[in-house]
């Protein structure tokens, strides 16, 4: 039986969801042109009032923002009330250095929490069931984000933040956890950790997982639930928006629903900035529809995917997003090719390298060196010279077909790659320096 | 009888093999046998030693990779083409040589001996006992 949180809201008929969208997109609309200078005057410079947006379908006429204006107006230029209103920022470096700094009202903490909170249930949660967040607390999203829909769903909270493996793993054992929260790269961490202690998939309580804040593949997906004996879930979110919980996966585990009640999403050409059709490949464009202190208006998330309304064997009405090919911020572009840590990632996996790597990019003679570091296993060592250096040669081969790349692979010793408590350092691109 | 080799990978930079024979030395354990295979970045290292389980454990524990592959290590007769002898038996037997290396004299043997690795071990000790030679097992190489 399929539970939900807001059953109301996630099974809503699509008329019912386009007309509270109408009304809350207005509404938002009105609330940014009257409170956040920086965005009227976007609005003003194309020649669009609050009055020409009556609906979602008039969403394309407003200004796109992105990154570059969240640095533009820090700290404060997009806030959206007082600051009396407010209780709450969480921040995020962004690859580029300079912080982002989200405000947040009560009412948007509780909305986020919301948010989680159908993401615990979709993941099976219950009263009944001990949620050990792990990941990282303080201004990082993803700590407090799960934490609180823990509290919502009335799940016993354990927590942990990262780090402390052994302390972590303590904590599974002895409270019983049944549903864990972290990095899908802390996930496999902890399994492996597991696994040497001797301790089978059976013997951990864990049931489900909610792993998200980093590009992984499915075939890690696999992994992970082989290791830790559970089914695991996919999670999405910005902290931008409000930080994990946009959008997140059902039982389905073929794409994650996103919560449109509070955020409309669009797909776009990055290039042209064109509204693509649906089923269409391109950059993910945000509109908060709900949000008091830190409302956005079609905010481009550089991320690169695909919606879709088929219907889901869950029940829930609320579109889906394929996940990520990568954050355009993680993309690199070597020798003109553009390369996301995921598809590394997917070929290591597919053929039997476990996901401990590392991607190296550099110049060498003004052109591009892709180095792809991956840690030696017991499954694929043997005494054999010539076989470990075909395996090696067939990897190569393989990331060649998935990039169109040549690529240099080099075998290191197990946990020389650092292990990382919250998000993963896939990639060292020395050409920045 | 054959005995137990074990292999371990290695990163081909400064200081590594250092690093696993002062492991190795730390725990005790004797290498009888070494030899190195290398790429330009790894490298893989086959050892006898005098205790096989307890260097597997002391590795595994330390982070290595490591695996244990049966080989035949053969006495080589101490006369002029002594080794000669060994692989024409081989050969004749049918037997492909992947890879081989000497002993390194024990404190109590005036023998120097070979480490074979070949597919069919089985097949390779029957032949080199029909042709006379001397096999060693985990106990001599334990008391060598
Ligand atoms: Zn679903």
């Amino acid at each position: 039986m399929e539970r939900y949180y807001q059953e109301e809201l996630e099974c809503a008929s699509r008329e019912t969801m386009v007309a509270l969208q109408n009304e809350k997109l207005v509404k938002q609309v009105k609330h940014v042109w009257d409170n956040v200078p920086y965005y009227r005057k976007l609005m003003e410079e194309k020649g669009v009032t609050p009055d020409d947006i009556q609906s979602i379908d008039d969403l394309y006429k407003l200004p796109m923002i992105s990154k570059y204006d969240l640095r533009e107006a820090y700290p404060y230029g997009l806030l959206g009330c007082d600051l009396k209103k407010c209780v709450r920022i969480q921040s995020t470096s962004g690859t580029t250095g300079k912080r982002v700094v989200a405000f947040y009202t009560q009412d948007d903490v509780d909305l986020w929490e919301e948010c989680c909170a159908r993401a615990i249930t979709a993941a099976g949660g219950t009263n009944e069931d001990v949620c050990q967040v792990s990941y990282g607390y303080g201004l990082f999203t993803g700590g407090p984000g799960l934490n609180g829909g823990s509290h919502k769903v009335g799940c016993l909270t354990i927590p942990t933040s990262s780090g402390n493996t052994d302390r972590q793993i303590m904590f599974i054992q002895d409270l019983q956890a049944t549903i864990l929260c972290c990095t899908p790269s802390y996930a496999a961490y902890l399994g492996e950790r597991m696994k040497e202690m001797g301790l089978s998939p059976d013997e951990i309580p864990l049931k489900a997982g909610i792993f998200g804040a980093e590009a992984w593949s499915e075939e890690m997906r696999r992994d992970i639930e082989n290791t830790l004996g559970i089914k695991a879930f996919d999670i999405y979110g910005l902290t931008e928006l409000s930080g994990p919980g946009v959008s997140f996966e059902c039982s389905e585990q073929s794409g994650m629903h996103i919560n449109e009640d509070h955020f409309l999403p669009e797909i776009i050409d990055p290039d042209t900035l064109e509204v693509l059709p649906e089923g269409s490949e391109g950059e993910l464009v945000f509109t908060s529809l709900d949000k008091e202190a830190f409302p956005l208006l079609r905010y481009r998330t550089r991320d690169i995917c695909v919606l879709s309304r088929e219907k889901c064997s869950c029940g829930r009405t609320l579109i889906k997003m394929k996940k990520p090919k990568g954050r355009s911020d993680d993309m690199l572009i070597i020798r003109g090719v553009n390369v996301f840590p995921s598809q590394i990632e997917t070929v290591l996996l597919n053929y039997g390298y476990a996901a401990n790597y590392q991607i190296i990019v550099d110049r060498k003679n003004n052109t591009d060196t892709l180095d792809v570091q991956v840690e030696m296993t017991p499954e694929m060592f043997t005494d054999n010279l010539g076989e470990i250096e075909k395996r090696q040669k067939d990897l190569i081969d393989g990331l060649k077909s998935m990039l169109g790349l040549k690529a240099k692979v080099t075998l290191v010793a197990p946990k020389t790659i650092t292990r990382s408590e919250g998000k993963a350092v896939r990639v060292i691109d020395k050409r920045k320096i | 009888m054959a005995i137990k080799q074990i292999s371990v990978f290695l990163e081909n930079k400064p200081g590594r093999l250092d690093a696993m024979t002062d492991v190795l030395t730390e725990a005790n354990i004797d290498i009888r046998a070494l030899s190195l295979a290398e790429t330009k970045d790894f490298g893989i290292v086959r050892m006898i030693v005098d205790d096989v389980y307890e260097t597997a454990t002391i590795l595994k524990d330390n982070d290595y990779i490591a695996s244990m592959t049966p080989v035949v290590a053969v006495r080589i007769p101490d006369i002029v083409g002594g080794l000669n002898k060994v692989l024409k038996c081989l050969t004749q037997a049918g037997i492909n040589i992947e890879y081989m290396y000497a002993s390194l004299a024990g404190k109590k043997s005036d023998h120097a001996y070979m480490i074979f690795r070949v597919e069919e071990v089985q097949k390779a000790e029957i032949a080199l006992r029909a042709g006379g030679f001397l096999l060693a097992n985990q106990d001599d190489i334990s008391d060598m």
